[in-house]
């Protein structure tokens, strides 16, 4: 008899806030428990750092918070499974623990079968190594042994259409033949389960398409496949179940569009403040911290909120501390539909041609206005950090803040046509000219 | 591929259950995994010594250069200047000795302190022993010492130095400064996922030992009664053993401070295995 493919019972993630960012050296933490202890001692209440040391140690005492508590699910072989949730609700956790990348608080899991992920795609890769010498260490870090590498060698090259560069430093890739090579590595796994996580908001368009490409392949073999996505377009089609996460609780497992419907209609509901205070959340890319402390949208009087009228302009502003050199760095916002789709990205960087300078440690707001185009909607927004180079990874928040889009015009302007669908309004500037006689009237 | 056996059995049937659950208390390594991982452990040490000889333009010239250089300046200095004594040996023979296995240990450790910090990437990304990263990078020294040796070889031949037998134990040293390294390599990798500043300690840490540890002058220097403290060293009975294999009886290493250093190698390695395992679950997390 064959028991389910994955057994969750009772898995429970404790993290720390703030545990990434307290006792970043051991030079603070044995200056910072003396200087505390003697400022304690003298009552000396200037010492910025000693108290900072202070608050920072209650902070990580006290501030444990469960981004998973008691989530208990069976999956048997060949589902498909959506996982549903806002940004924060623990998705990316759960397919951490699944992967045993981390481990839970508590808790058992049982698997048969090997396990792989869409995002460890090219992960491994080494600058200064051919793409003959990378294919061979990336499969390895994927799980291949190196016969079963060997075996596959032509097929991956040849999926990847890189054979006369096989022998080239990827360092000199360009950043498509970069993504081809890596996706064809991950490609040839075979594992029994996959796990993908948001692979749609990450990479380029093309890598976007294989993804998901690979994700219906893989589902159509009848592979156990547990999908993470702000899609609810894909997760309806590809999915037969889906889980919907909230606070790191498992509110909904069932039929997928079941779980899609209660998914739209919660986060319909949600806070409708403009302005969100993200505090305390370190996001890294290749080692380099950022912190995103708070995003706020404005009006076009400057007002923070989040209802526009029609055609009125609104602005984004971003806080954020970058503890290291970014380099190239770029700042994208992004807007998306409820149900996932992208409808726009723009990179602060767009305008400069392609010169793109790093950005250094420090603290910095960046604001952003935009020309509304959008039709009368909700809306919901996300941010992006990466630097702009081989290698580099995107950090992507998202659903941040959702926004509505009124149905009533800013002043001046004409009432949106109602029955129209689409999802934005460009100016057009029409022309009509009769041509003369190329028609004939019978 | 689903391998659909019959209509009752799939594949999960015969591929081996797999737990996963929070881990409590002292962990020792899982050996049947490591079999498991094996291939990956080399893979990374070939992609070390392959960057390292591709990135340096000088590669193999570099790995020669140094410790060349640092036996001419210490011969000149300890030999010829402080005139200590060198058991009638060849100085520079006997200061290249002890250097193989001190540089093997230099790099070594800080090599794998820095292992996990650079493989962040894979760390969050997929799974395998952590304690691969620190292993692989401490044996991809090995590329380095071989050729260390070599040279050896043709600096003891330039001596007129003679060959002896005894020469044949030196692997089991080199397995000694191995361990040393790892135990060492351990302890500082974990601790440099929390604390980034480590890699001070290690710099600091790996120029003082060159002077503390009997690299310029043989230990017998050390007067009697210090010796066997001066011995809790590990690098002074790794370095005793190299010279008493490379020249010879007259360099027979003090026995009760030779076993002090060889316990504090087990030592070191076993509380640095210890350490390492009970803290990698949270590496994911802090790194
Ligand atoms: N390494 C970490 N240290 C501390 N908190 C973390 C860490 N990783 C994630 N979190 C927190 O755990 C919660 C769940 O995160 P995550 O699983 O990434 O959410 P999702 O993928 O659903 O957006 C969030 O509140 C996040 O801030
Ligand atoms: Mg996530």
């Amino acid at each position: 008899m064959s028991g389910p493919i994955i057994r969750v019972e009772g898995i429970g993630k404790k993290y720390r806030l703030g545990s990434t960012i307290s006792y970043d050296t051991l030079r603070d933490h044995i200056t910072g428990s003396f200087r505390s202890l003697c400022h304690i001692i003298s009552g000396n209440k200037k010492s910025k750092r000693g108290r900072e040391f202070l608050e920072n140690q209650t902070l990580t005492d006290n501030c444990e918070f469960w981004a998973l508590k008691d989530i208990s699910l069976t999956v048997d072989q060949g589902e498909v499974i959506g996982i549903l949730g806002r940004n924060g609700a623990g998705k990316s956790t759960l397919l951490k623990i699944l992967s045993q990348i981390t481990e839970p608080t508590e808790g058992e899991i049982r698997i048969k079968g090997r396990v792989a992920s869409l995002l460890e795609v090219g992960t491994g890769f080494h600058p200064e190594l051919t793409g003959r010498e990378n294919i061979f260490l990336n499969g390895a870090i994927l799980g291949m042994t190196r016969s079963e590498i060997k075996k596959k060698f032509d097929e991956i090259v040849d999926f990847a259409k890189l054979e006369k560069f096989i022998d080239t430093p990827v360092k000199r890739y360009s950043s498509g033949m970069y993504v081809r090579l890596a996706f064809s590595v991950a490609a040839h796994l075979e594992p029994e389960i996959l796990l993908v996580d948001e692979v749609l908001s990450v990479g380029d368009v093309e890598f976007q398409k294989k993804c998901s490409g690979k994700m219906n392949d893989v589902a159509k073999e009848g592979k156990t496949v547990l999908y993470v996505s702000h899609n609810m377009g894909s997760i309806a089609q590809l999915c037969s179940k889906a889980i919907l996460l909230d606070y790191g609780k498992m509110v909904r497992f069932d039929a997928a569009q079941e779980v899609i419907n209660q998914y739209i209609k919660n986060t319909g509901t949600l806070a409708k403040t403009g302005a969100i205070k993200i505090t305390d959340r370190m996001y890294t890319t290749r080692g380099k911290k950022i912190k995103f402390s708070q995003v706020t949208m404005r009006d076009s009087r400057g007002n923070v909120c989040n209802n526009f009228l029609y055609k009125e302009d609104f602005s984004v502003e971003i806080d954020f501390d970058i503890y290291d050199n970014f380099e190239r760095g770029v700042i994208g916002i992004g807007i998306r539909t409820l149900n996932g789709s992208l409808v726009t990205i723009a990179h602060n960087q767009d305008n400069n041609n392609g010169n793109i300078e790093d950005i250094a440690r420090g603290s910095y707001k960046i604001k952003a206005n935009f020309n509304n185009i959008l039709r009368p909607g909700i809306y919901s927004l996300n941010i992006k950090a990466y630097e702009h180079i081989i290698n580099g990874e995107t950090i992507d928040v998202s659903d941040l803040i959702q926004f509505e889009i009124a149905n009533s015009p800013k002043e001046g302007e004409l009432m949106p046509v109602k029955m129209r669908s689409g999802l934005v309004e460009f100016e057009v500037d029409w022309s009509l000219e009769e041509l003369a006689a190329s028609f004939s009237y019978i | 591929m689903s391998v659909t056996i019959s209509d009752s059995y799939t594949i999960s049937d015969f591929i081996p259950e797999r737990i996963i659950r929070p881990r409590r208390g002292l962990i020792g390594i899982d050996f049947k995994e490591l079999w498991i991982y094996r291939e990956l452990f080399w893979f990374l040490a070939w992609r070390d010594i392959l960057v390292l000889y591709k990135q340096t333009a000088i590669g193999i010239a570099w790995a020669v250069f140094q410790p060349v250089v640092t036996m001419v300046v210490f011969t000149l200095i300890f030999g010829n200047l402080a005139k200590l004594p060198s058991n009638n040996a060849s100085y520079a023979v006997m200061t290249f000795a002890a250097l193989l296995p001190w540089q093997f240990f230099s790099n070594a450790i800080t090599k794998s302190s820095n292992s996990l910090i650079s493989s962040q990437n894979l760390i969050t990304k997929v799974y395998f022993p952590r304690i691969i990263l620190p292993a692989s990078a401490t044996i991809s020294g090995a590329v380095d010492f071989m050729i260390s040796f070599v040279v050896l070889i043709g600096i003891m031949v330039w001596c007129k130095a003679p060959f002896r037998l005894s020469m044949f134990l030196l692997p089991l040293f080199f397995l000694f400064a191995f361990f040393a390294a790892f135990g060492a390599g351990l302890w500082l990798g974990a601790l440099n996922v929390k604390y980034r500043d480590v890699n001070y300690v290690v710099t600091f840490l790996v120029r003082l030992g060159m002077y503390i540890s009997p690299v310029g002058f043989i230990s017998s220097v050390i007067p009697q009664r210090w010796r066997f403290v001066y011995s809790l060293n590990p690098m002074v009975g790794v370095i005793d053993g190299f010279r008493w294999c490379i020249l010879g009886e007259q360099f027979k290493p003090y026995w009760p401070g030779f076993w002090a250093s060889f316990t504090m190698v087990l030592m070191i390695l076993v509380t640095g295995i210890c350490f390492f395992r009970s803290t990698e679950k949270n590496f994911a997390d802090v790194i």
